[in-house]
């Protein structure tokens, strides 16, 4: 449940460079303005991103999202959040579905007075504690040093 | 929470059940002050600290994943989920539980799919990040306007429960009393809002979650050391003082019925599942710390809290059936609601003991001070929306100030605040739980498809959100209207009428996926703009890597 602990900065990031507060901005222009961001945001191509922040508007994002790199870093996402999503939703789907329609099964006692459907419940907690620590695990481990090396990249102006 | 309890009925007045809760009501009243002139105190002292939009809508994105953690339990486990599924557990047994689950797995769509990007890519509100590859100005009004439907359905259902709890705990069973409490709610909650911001309502939360989980855990422990820890013998001595026997421990008493009271089940449990990604309120809490690693460990830390909470639901409903009975919880309120502070009273030594007094006195005033959190958090959730996308990006089209913005999000907190007072007031018949299974559903079938769309699908357009925010909107509320819930029988709105020609009382099983398919439909059917790819590219770049955060 500590992610932080279990990862630790990579070795090209210096300490501090995940507090996006002070990153990117030129320090010149004191908290840019949210009407500034805003006005620029109404000229017909709409662009919403802030403006003020020089860093940002002149980065290569289709570039870097064509990136090999940040193809790495989308993959370790998607290929773990999506495929676990699907299989959470169903197996929570599963238990509604025979809690409604097989009360049969659901009904066998296991022991005592604990049957099936309630270890099946008791289940879905068990699960939920487990995917969410796992997902913790795999982020610090796969996600968090790819994303911040390619943070750092972009920060540096590359 | 609980779509299957209701709030209505209590209004009756029924004094609490065997003992009456006249004699308590000092100390319950004391209790509610103390905490009511804590978390004030705190909150003028975060206004002190609240300086710039960040710090009004965001807390200054100062707080620790552990901190926001717990704020996110805070604004999670209203009301309806302490009192409700206690009470539904002890009057339905096994499908009282049955909510527990559907509440918790939902936090694995917002860990897994939601919170990280959303954290990376926006500054205040859900439709910052629509607004990154979408037309601004339609989609926030869009988003905006889903934002303050599904807010103030929650906020009426916390606001009519609060009257009616209130009233009946503290024996103040006169209408003009129950008007009142409702005044003094909706007035501390916007004072929260108004003074404190986000900063302020943030440790609202989190004093109001410590004390929740406190209490609960206290109550907890003691019914399980008076069945030596043994929860089958509590499961038993339950289901044999339910008279249902073992019925009462197995699916399908209160949803098994028939065919369609199952199909609603479905329904329910789509929307518990896929809603919770889309609750504005929640989604916000993401924007109080500083990065989307944060962002993850709050989420964990919630996943975690809500889970032990919900566990010992199982606890407090079987063992309110099991102690004391569902004849004594129907008489003081016939959906349950004030199962969870009888049971209080019972394991303290029963009514007329001390013991029984104070710890009925705690529940209560832990009760009131999760209405009252709750409650701020809606209200901050809807005028940050309201002042940041439809007032400062639409109606001004950018042309504000950021203090002009926060006053505007403050006058929109006391219209809100009035606008649910008056609801709280004149609606106080209406199906409390009805309208939180709707705020569920509308965050499910408007907000949620837009949200993923944005982030993971390259072809979506800005006609694709318009069509899924306004027909999941749409067709969530229409179908409510047209539901058992609103006409048709004696317990709906107005018994009199009869146009429930909808057989399901929740909308999710239809309107979620009629969401899902506008949203694809629509982007199908519009040409993508012709920048839309390089801003996508943006998109996925700052949402993955946190680049440019603010």
């Amino acid at each position: 449940m500590d992610p932080e602990k279990a990862v630790g900065a990579p070795p090209t990031t210096p300490e501090g460079t995940d507090e996006p507060v002070r990153t990117p901005a030129t320090p010149a222009i004191p908290a840019p303005a949210a009407g500034s961001e805003l006005e620029s945001a109404t000229d017909v191509t709409g662009t919403a991103t802030d403006v003020t922040d020089n860093a940002v508007s002149s980065t290569d994002f289709t570039g870097m999202r064509d990136s090999e790199e940040f193809g790495e870093l989308r993959r370790a996402h998607r290929s773990f959040a999506f495929p676990l999503t699907i299989a959470f939703v169903t197996w929570y789907l599963l238990y509604v579905l025979l809690s409604n329609y097989a009360g049969g099964f659901m009904d066998t006692i296991v022991v005592g007075n604990i049957n099936v459907a309630f270890v099946f419940g008791l289940a879905q907690f068990l699960t939920t504690f487990l995917i969410a620590w796992w997902y913790a695990r795999h982020a610090a481990e796969k996600i968090d040093p790819r994303a911040e090396a390619l943070k750092a990249r972009m920060e540096a102006g590359e | 929470m609980i779509p299957s309890t209701t709030f209505t009925h209590t209004l009756a007045g029924h004094p609490l059940a065997a003992g009456g809760a006249g004699e308590h009501r000092t100390l319950i009243i004391t209790l509610f002050s103390v905490f009511v002139a804590v978390t004030l105190g705190i909150t003028v002292w975060a206004g002190r600290q609240t300086k710039d939009a960040t710090d009004f809508y965001a807390g200054g994105r100062s707080f620790s994943g552990f901190q926001n953690g717990l704020a996110v339990s805070g604004d999670y486990m209203s009301a309806a989920s302490f009192l409700g599924i206690a009470g539904a557990i002890s009057l339905f047994g096994y499908d009282g539980f049955l909510y527990s689950i559907g509440f918790l797995v939902a936090w694995l769509v917002a860990l897994l799919l939601v919170a990280e990007p959303l954290r990376n890519s926006g500054r205040f509100t859900m439709a910052d990040v629509l607004a990154h590859r979408l037309e601004q100005r339609p989609v926030r009004t869009a988003a905006g306007t889903s934002t303050i439907v599904v807010s103030i359905f929650y906020l009426l259902a916390q606001m009519v429960g609060a009257g009616a709890l209130v009233a009946l705990l503290l024996g103040a069973t006169g209408e003009g009393s129950r008007r009142w409490i409702i005044v003094l709610v909706g007035l501390v909650m916007v004072l929260y809002v108004t003074i404190g911001g986000m900063k302020g309502t943030t440790w609202v939360q989190i004093v109001k979650a410590v004390l929740l989980i406190a209490g609960t855990l206290l109550i907890t422990v003691l019914v399980l050391n008076k069945f030596h820890w043994n929860l089958s013998t509590l499961l038993g001595r339950a289901a044999e003082a339910s008279g249902k026997g073992r019925a009462f421990l197995e699916p399908g008493l209160q949803y098994g019925k028939d065919g369609t009271s199952k199909l609603n089940f479905v329904s329910l449990g789509l929307a518990l599942v896929l809603g919770t990604a889309g609750l504005p309120h929640i989604l916000i809490r993401f924007y109080t710390v500083p990065t989307a690693k944060a962002a993850r460990k709050s989420v964990n830390w919630a996943i975690g809290i809500i889970g032990a909470f919900y566990l010992m639901t199982i606890a407090l409903g079987f063992g309110a059936a099991a102690l004391v009975g569902p004849k004594a919880i129907t008489a003081s309120n016939e959906s349950g609601n004030t199962a969870a502070p009888l049971l209080a009273q019972e394991i303290g030594g029963g009514a007329g003991s001390t013991g029984g007094a104070i710890l009925l006195a705690v529940i209560s005033a832990v009760a009131f001070a999760t209405i009252l959190a709750v409650v701020a958090g809606l209200t901050l959730a809807s005028s940050a929306s309201f002042a940041h996308d439809l007032w400062a990006n639409v109606i001004r089209k950018g042309r504000t100030s950021e203090k002009e913005e926060i006053l505007t999000a403050k006058c929109a907190a006391i219209v809100i605040g009035a606008i649910s007072i008056a609801l709280g007031i004149f609606a106080h018949r209406l199906n409390a739980a009805a309208l939180v299974a709707l705020a569920f559903a509308v965050a499910a079938s408007a907000n949620l498809p837009t949200i993923l769309y944005s982030l993971f699908w390259k072809r979506f357009t800005t006609r694709g959100a318009l069509w899924s925010i306004y027909g999941g909107l749409v067709s969530s509320v229409t179908l409510v209207i047209l539901s058992p819930v609103v006409s048709g029988n004696p317990k709906a709105l107005f018994p009199g009428l009869s146009f429930d020609w909808f057989p399901l009382s929740n909308p999710g099983l239809v309107s979620i996926p009629l969401g899902f398919l506008l949203g694809w439909a629509g982007s199908l059917l519009s040409r993508p703009a012709p920048d839309q790819e390089k801003r996508y590219a943006e998109l996925e770049v700052r949402s993955l890597t946190g680049f440019g955060a603010h």
